[in-house]
């Protein structure tokens, strides 16, 4: 029963460094709902990105079953479910992460304004400037924060010289909202600032390449209350101008900060809602043991 | 008795008094109706017994060959007349060679000098009591051991304990050899040297540049001559390290890139025992290939372009020594590579990096320390690698940074000073010792350095 | 799509050209160091092969009493110390009449190899008998000969430029057309000692040596690693001085240059404690000492892997530390613990430097038959052969690399096949 300790709302951290320990056919026997296609309204009318058909395997295990899904443009989309359920590998299935673990495949059509992102012209390295990522855990490089947050810029290009270099690291920064705490020490070594810090300075590298969507993965849990409030006050600012997916553990976190909820379970898609209505009337049974805390 | 015959003879009353213990605590027991009194197993008492027995013995017969040779030598010495006592410390020594010849060879009756016939006579008598006190001394140690061990038998003896402790003081004094063999090291090179630095001033040899034992052979000529000024062997080690670091880095580091980074998992199965294969190649074949095969290929090449290059080049031996190292310098980096978090190459592809701006811009600096410490492994190991040298590299102390001219290095010069005929007295014989002080200092530093960078690395990532 | 989408995309041709030349880069790394051993593999057996071969000289040699100076009845002494070697000039006389000049003589009795009069001489005592007879027998033929056999000396070469001169070239000829020269498996090789002279020489004193020096680095650095690695493992206290000192000084010792041991074997050994010097006795302490951190470091290893539950099982059951080290740990670690020393004993079978320092470079001619008997290991003999100047030798110190390679190749199979066989997941 430590599977339901671990997913209550708002305790969100614990689990998910315990992954191993899930094993998921055990919820069946004890909740035997069945899950048949997704309920709610899974598609949107201006869909920045989209998905139909998702299918991922890691060698002969399928993690992903039958995912139809939309982002819409700039709304935030969060995505909650028990811990092994599939968030963060469909997570990277959106920037094409997956293509670095040899023995993942994904199947299915996805689009990014309409364009097929695992087409032959699609380009990863163009698409995971357009779709950054971060991370559940701050990887600063082990560099300045000042060539942390240029490390993009660089490597894409983005900035002639070295001015224009300085005024988007300093851009980010602010959007960021980490400027005023660093802007004494931009050559100082990013993995010495603290972890919300870092956080946002991962956060700062990722828009520095002005990505359309970014897909953030439990940004928050390592992170205390405090930080995790200013990051969640960032993302409600980041929101106009980009298109967010956000994987939390946190229901609170997910009912603040998003638009629209996807309840995954078990590699599959069970329910997608406003947030408001995913967590005051759900419509699939499972989502509703899920929010209530019934079992993880 | 010859010491091999003591040995088995001791051999066969350890196994016999084990089964003496054996039988007796058996015997003590059953007088007490039955085994169940014992303390411990039979077996253990049968140990016991044997332990008794053995250690002593043993000891003595160690202690007794170890130093019998030089009590026998000094007593023959005091025989000596006056004169012949007090001469050099050189001549005495050789007198005292002439002396055991003699007896070895068992013609003391031909040698005409009165003094060294008696004197060899009475080497050869005392090696004959020495002999025969040892026989009997270390038999009867054995024996009364026995004996006395035998006598302890009895229900309550705590045989397992006695024999266990002695285990673990086995086991300690076992871990302890290794202190043993550095101090035994920093003994035999540190006191050999500082005899050395009687002769030579270390200024001279520290700062000196030229290097020619050879002069020295005349005795008056020591030290004044200045001739023993090693920069130009400490010079040369370093060229030939410097280009076999200069070949093996990025051949190895790049290998180890493309193994841990690129390669799929059967071509890694393949190629990286392969490369070890190098590593576990003796170092006298590498010599051997480097003098016969590409020493003559650098000459000739640079013959064909008008270059001269010496037929024992630094370039050949250092650059067969650059491929020994590859091995290791890839492992080594493989290592460090690898402990490179996932999560710091997730960040930057997820930045839209190619896979080779992530190795240079992320992983290298960040894996930068650990590399750095692997090189300087590998650089201890080229300073101290003897073999490719002695066969590829020059003799003639030349002080020179040009890679195409024939040099000599520290370890060349050692073997050179070593192998020849040499009394071990000279300062051509100690100037070894004082070169292996230095080798031994160069490359502890080196590897203390590289060792601690190493660990401090790998805990930053744990 | 955005602005900077397009300087992206722009981009993009230029870094994946960047990012194909680095992964080329590596391949190249990699097929260069595999070129490298490819290479040096195929010099060695290139020129070693050859020497598995040796060419041997059939001649009638009469058996005169005569020339001998011996009779059938003489003792075995006197049949011992004839005069065997001019018989063997005799019969070469008989077969090229009329060689003139002392230069050329002596190239006619140089088309045997010395051995010839020695073979004689183990005939003739074996049986007397055979005095006053004529024989044909086949004898080692001299190394100038063997080489231009095996094809490594160009006639067509000015004669100044060749070992073998035209004359000589005339009796070689005559030999080969009357089938009296064949080339033969060459058991010399392993059947000898050192020689002076290439054709005798063989490996049979080295390899010999190499086993007596290994056996005594066996046993002595087995038992004193195991114990070490046991006591480090399982008994040692935590946080203690001396244990830490212990293990600073294992990783120390693993790095020290070879040659060092050398003189730490010279200085202490030899001229402290009087170990006779060039014996396997004192390569073999030598040896130990390098091979010593090895051993251990992959004793500790296995011993480390035991699982602690079988340990405590059998502490439950009432056995002491010392018992449940000797019944359960070491067994089980005893898979990890040989394929570490199979791994030592390897780089302990090629190692030179240290040797040279203790005397094991002397000329040894004779089979040593224990650790104490003067003798060399086959990496010195390589070093020796080497450094000799006449052309047979370097291929028979390829020969000597091949079979060290061998042994090496064989001593890591068994290493690795133990792993396999034995490797488990508790
Ligand atoms: N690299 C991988 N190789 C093999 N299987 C994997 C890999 N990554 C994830 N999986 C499996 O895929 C399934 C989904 O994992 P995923 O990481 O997407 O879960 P998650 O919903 O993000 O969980 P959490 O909330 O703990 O982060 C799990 O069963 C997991 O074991
Ligand atoms: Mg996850």
């Amino acid at each position: 029963m430590s599977d339901i300790l671990n997913t209550v709302p708002g305790m969100p951290s614990a689990d998910s460094l315990e992954r191993s320990e899930v094993k998921p056919e055990n919820h069946r026997s004890e909740f035997d709902v069945e899950i048949n296609g997704t309920v709610g309204k899974p598609f949107v009318d201006n869909a920045k990105m989209s998905s139909r058909n998702c299918n991922v395997f890691y060698g002969d295990k399928q993690a992903i079953f039958d995912v139809d899904l939309d982002i819409g443009n700039n709304e935030i989309l969060a995505m909650i479910g028990p811990s092994g359920c599939g968030k963060s590998t469909y997570l990277r299935v959106l920037n094409r992460m997956n293509d670095t673990i040899p023995i993942c495949r994904v199947e299915g059509e996805h689009t990014l304004d309409g364009e097929d992102i695992y087409g032959k012209k699609t380009d990863p390295v163009l698409l995971r400037a357009r779709v950054g990522m971060v991370f559940q855990k701050p990887n600063p490089f082990p560099k300045s924060i000042y060539d942390n947050v240029a490390y993009g810029a660089r490597l894409h290009g983005l900035a002639s010289n070295r001015s224009e270099l300085d005024d988007l690291v300093e851009a980010s920064l602010i959007k960021a909202g980490l400027f005023k705490e660093v802007k004494d020490d931009l050559q100082k070594p990013g993995t010495g600032l603290s972890g919300g810090q870092q956080q946002r300075l991962c956060i700062a590298r990722a828009i520095a390449v002005d990505p359309e969507v970014i897909l953030m993965d439990e940004p928050t849990s390592a992170l205390d209350p405090i930080a995790t409030a200013t990051i969640e006050e960032l993302m409600d600012e980041l929101k106009s101008k980009y298109t967010i997916a956000i994987v939390t553990h946190s229901m609170q976190q997910a009912a603040r900060v998003s638009q629209r909820t996807a309840y995954f379970h078990l590699g599959k898609l069970v329910e997608v809602n406003e947030t408001d209505k995913v967590f005051t009337n759900p419509e699939h049974q499972l989502t509703e043991n899920y929010i209530t805390g019934r079992f993880g | 008795m010859p010491t091999q015959t003591i040995i088995i003879t001791l051999i066969a009353l350890l196994i016999f008094s084990y089964f003496l213990g054996q039988k007796r605590s058996i015997a003590v027991s059953s007088i007490n109706n039955g085994r169940r009194d014992l303390h411990s197993r039979p077996h253990y008492y049968g140990y016991m017994v044997a332990i008794w027995a053995g250690i002593p013995a043993v000891l003595i017969l160690l202690l007794w060959t170890a130093f019998n040779n030089s009590i026998v030598t000094s007593l023959t010495i005091s025989t000596l007349p006056e004169s012949m006592q007090t001469q050099s410390k050189d001549s005495l020594g050789l007198v005292v060679n002439e002396l055991r010849n003699l007896a070895d060879s068992g013609q003391i009756a031909d040698e005409a000098d009165p003094i060294k016939r008696e004197a060899a006579s009475h080497y050869q008598r005392l090696q004959g009591i020495s002999k025969l006190a040892k026989t009997v001394i270390v038999l009867v140690v054995a024996l009364l051991g026995m004996i006395y061990a035998w006598r302890l038998i009895n229900p309550e003896l705590r045989a397992r304990n006695v024999v266990e402790k002695v285990i673990r003081v086995a086991m300690i004094l076992c871990a302890c050899i290794a202190i043993l063999s550095t101090v035994g090291i920093v003994f035999s090179v540190l006191f050999e040297s500082i005899r050395f630095f009687e002769a030579v001033p270390p200024s001279d040899f520290l700062f000196g540049t030229k290097w020619s034992p050879q002069t020295s052979i005349r005795s008056d000529q020591v030290g004044s001559s200045g001739s023993f000024g090693a920069i130009p062997l400490f010079v040369g080690t370093l060229l030939i390290s410097t280009i076999a670091l200069v070949i093996a880095v990025p051949l190895g580091l790049m290998s180890a890139i493309y193994l841990s980074e690129y390669a799929s998992k059967s071509v890694r199965a393949f190629a990286k025992p392969t490369l070890e294969i190098l590593a576990g190649i003796p170092t006298v074949v590498y010599g051997f290939f480097a003098a016969l095969t590409v020493a003559p290929f650098l000459r000739d090449l640079g013959e064909s372009i008008g270059l001269s290059v010496a037929s024992e080049s630094a370039l050949a031996a250092g650059l067969v020594m650059g491929i020994m190292i590859i091995p290791f310098v890839s492992s080594l980096s493989d290592d460090v590579i690898s402990a490179v978090p996932q999560a710091m190459r997730d960040g930057s592809y997820g930045m839209g990096a190619t896979k080779s701006e992530t190795i240079r811009q992320v992983i290298i600096p960040a894996a930068l320390p650990g590399i750095v410490g692997g090189i300087l492994l590998a650089a201890s190991r080229a300073i101290g690698e003897t073999m490719i040298v002695v066969m590829a590299a020059g003799l003639s102390a030349k002080l020179t940074i040009n890679p195409l001219e024939a040099v000599t290095t520290v370890t060349v010069q050692i073997v050179t000073l070593l192998t020849g005929d040499q009394e071990f007295d000279s300062p051509k014989t100690l100037a070894a010792f004082a070169l292996g002080l230095g080798l031994f200092v160069i490359t502890l530093l080196l590897n203390i350095v590289a060792l601690h960078i190493i660990r401090k690395y790998r805990e930053q990532y744990e | 799509m955005s602005n900077s989408t397009d300087i992206i995309r722009a981009g993009l041709k230029k870094r994946y050209a960047r990012e194909k030349r680095f992964r080329f880069f590596g391949i190249v790394s990699l097929l260069i160091s595999f070129a490298f051993l490819l290479v040096l593999l195929f010099t060695i057996v290139n020129k070693g092969w050859p020497a598995f071969q040796q060419t041997y000289v059939k001649l009638d040699v009469e058996l005169s009493e005569d020339l001998l100076k011996v009779n059938k009845d003489s003792d075995e002494d006197a049949l011992y110390s004839a005069n065997y070697s001019k018989v063997v000039k005799k019969s070469l006389q008989k077969m090229f009449p009329g060689v003139k000049g002392r230069k050329q003589k002596r190239a006619l009795k140089n088309i045997v190899s010395n051995s010839a009069a020695y073979d004689i001489r183990d005939k003739v005592i074996e049986n007397p008998d055979l005095l006053g007879t004529t024989q044909s027998y086949w004898f080692l033929a001299k190394d100038d000969i063997d080489v231009f056999m095996k094809g490594k000396i160009d006639r067509h070469l000015p004669e100044d430029e060749r070992r073998i001169k035209d004359y000589q070239f005339v009796w070689i000829d005559k030999l080969i057309e009357e089938d009296r020269l064949e080339k033969r498996f060459n058991t010399v090789l392993f059947s000898n000692g050192d020689s002076r002279e290439p054709e005798q020489s063989g490996l049979k004193g080295a390899i010999m040596g190499s086993l007596y020096t290994m056996l005594v680095t066996l046993l002595l650095s087995f038992p004193i690693a195991v114990a070490a690695a046991a006591y480090l493992e399982e008994f040692a206290p935590q946080n203690n001085k001396w244990v830490d000192m212990i293990e600073i000084n294992i990783n120390n010792l693993a790095a020290v240059p070879s040659i060092v041991f050398g003189l730490l074997g010279l200085a202490i050994y030899i001229n402290y404690f009087g170990v006779p010097r060039s014996t396997p006795l004192i390569g073999g302490l030598v040896l130990t000492l390098m091979t010593l951190p090895t051993i251990i470091i992959a004793s500790r290893a296995a011993i480390k892997s035991v699982p602690p539950s079988i340990k405590e099982a059998a502490v439950g059951l009432g056995a002491s530390k010392v018992q449940v080290l000797f019944q359960h740990t070491l067994p089980l670690a005893m898979p990890g613990i040989l394929t570490g020393t199979i791994i030592g004993m390897a780089q302990a079978l090629g190692e030179t430097a240290p040797l040279l320092m203790i005397g094991m470079v002397a000329f040894v001619a004779e089979v040593p038959n224990g650790i104490l008997d003067p003798a060399t290991v086959m990496p010195v003999q390589i070093y020796l052969w080497s450094d000799s100047p006449e052309r047979a030798f370097t291929e028979r110190t390829s020969a000597a690399i091949m079979v060290l390679l061998a042994f090496l190749v064989a001593m890591n199979l068994i290493a690795i096949l133990l792993r396999k066989k034995f490797e488990r997941r508790w």
